[in-house]
């Protein structure tokens, strides 16, 4: 059942990470064990930890970011390299330990059925739905209902960080536009618009085995504010002046 | 006996105040002076190149606003009217917080550019460290193999 070798090669995963050197070393351990052979590259941002180092003894390429740029940036700094790969399917997930590494194979079968970007949902099963405050349940709600009714798509969970995609996306996502803060969303819409086919799978979430989330506190309400922002001006919006994603994502392309 | 003379006036509400004409002496003493400090420390700091010509533009413009309109009291009176205030000196007010506002806005958009750029530099410090060690670890690699120097296919596709 599982696919050719050659397939399992044509995987690059990328980890974004920030000061999780206790966490991050079975993350990749299980990454290992899910999808052999795949080159992994943890993006290190501006930890203050062991983070690389225990990344590289652990087998994965590490890209350190000389201080902290932001999940979204560390993402795209994954994306720039990948592209320097050759590569057909990328996959990404947190280095904290919530995104469980035995389910990227259902993520990879999800591309392979003809989807673009697949999104590992939390919430596509309800029995698996993690608590959360209320406020952040609202939230996650409304988002979720405004990015299924903007992209066709049912999606339950656009925050979601554990996903995969093909290498048209990534070449995409390199661009200039992309947000180096929350990536989700209004990314996600931004796709859909230009026709990038979605889809998500139910993936296993763990309980974070430490560390802090990135949305809490007086970060969900600027996420709030941010995504209305982005996603009323999404419609009417220049793309980026720079170019420099651009030209990156070209010099990988060639 | 009863007097009409404050209930009419409170009915009639406040009486109207006169609008003033031009800064009192003293404020236009501490306006130009203010003024001048202003365009002295800009040319100070440009000859220190401790500021780019660029920023000092709106800064100097600031101050020639102020000496302006410190000295030419009829364009104050202009500025006053248009703002709707009665007081010059408000209206000097107002003029030196809009004048702020859009630095400040200058500012916010100056950073952003920044913040995009240092973002894009460290990206790519990132990427071209990885090279660098890769390719130190290719020719590692070859040069314990043999001693010819491999030509250049340490770089990825």
């Amino acid at each position: 059942m599982s696919g050719p070798r050659d397939r399992i090669h044509s995987v690059v995963v990328i980890v974004p990470a920030r000061n999780e050197a206790e966490r991050i070393g079975a993350v990749l351990d299980g990454i290992r064990r899910a999808a052999p052979g795949a080159r992994v590259a943890v993006i290190d941002d501006g930890s203050d930890d062991d983070t690389g180092a225990v990344a590289r003894a652990h087998g994965a390429q590490v890209l350190r970011h000389p201080f902290n740029l932001g999940y979204g940036a560390a993402l795209q700094t994954g994306y720039h390299w990948a592209l320097r790969q050759r590569f057909t399917r990328l996959v990404q997930l947190d280095a904290d330990g919530q995104h469980d590494p035995a389910s990227i194979p259902s993520l990879l079968a999800a591309l392979d059925a003809g989807a673009q970007l697949v999104l590992g949902s939390r919430y596509l099963d309800p029995a698996t739905t993690p608590r959360t405050t209320l406020a952040r349940r609202i939230g996650s709600r409304f988002f979720a209902f405004v990015v299924s009714r903007w992209t066709g798509t049912r999606i339950t969970d656009p925050t979601s960080g554990y996903q995969a995609m093909d290498r048209r996306v990534v070449e995409r996502l390199a661009l200039d536009d992309f947000p180096e803060d929350f990536p989700d969303s209004d990314v996600l819409i931004a796709l859909a618009r230009e026709g990038v086919r979605l889809a998500e799978v139910q993936v296993r979430m763990r309980e974070r085995l430490g560390g802090v989330s990135m949305h809490r506190g007086g970060r969900i309400a600027y996420y709030a504010y941010k995504m209305l922002l982005t996603l009323s001006l999404l419609p009417v919006r220049r793309s980026s002046p720079f170019r420099a994603g651009r030209e990156l994502a070209r010099a990988g392309a060639d | 006996m009863l007097s009409f003379g404050p209930i009419l006036q409170e009915l009639q509400g406040p009486t109207l105040p006169k609008l003033v004409d031009g800064l009192p002496g003293h404020q236009k003493t501490v306006a130009i002076v203010l003024s001048i400090a202003m365009f002295l420390v800009v040319v100070e700091l440009v000859r220190k190149r401790k500021l780019r010509e660029e920023y000092s533009l709106v800064w100097m413009l600031t101050a020639f606003a102020l000496l302006v309109l410190a000295i030419q009291h009829r364009l104050l009176n202009v500025v006053r009217d248009l703002v709707g205030a009665v007081e010059p000196t408000s209206a000097l007010f107002f003029g030196a917080l809009v004048f702020l506002m859009l630095l400040s806005l200058q500012f916010s958009v100056r950073l952003s550019k920044l913040t995009f750029r240092n973002r894009t530099l460290s990206q790519r410090v990132a990427l071209l460290e990885d090279e660098i060690d890769s390719l130190r670890a290719d020719k590692g690699a070859t040069d314990r193999t043999t001693s010819e120097p491999r030509d250049g296919d340490a770089g990825a596709a």
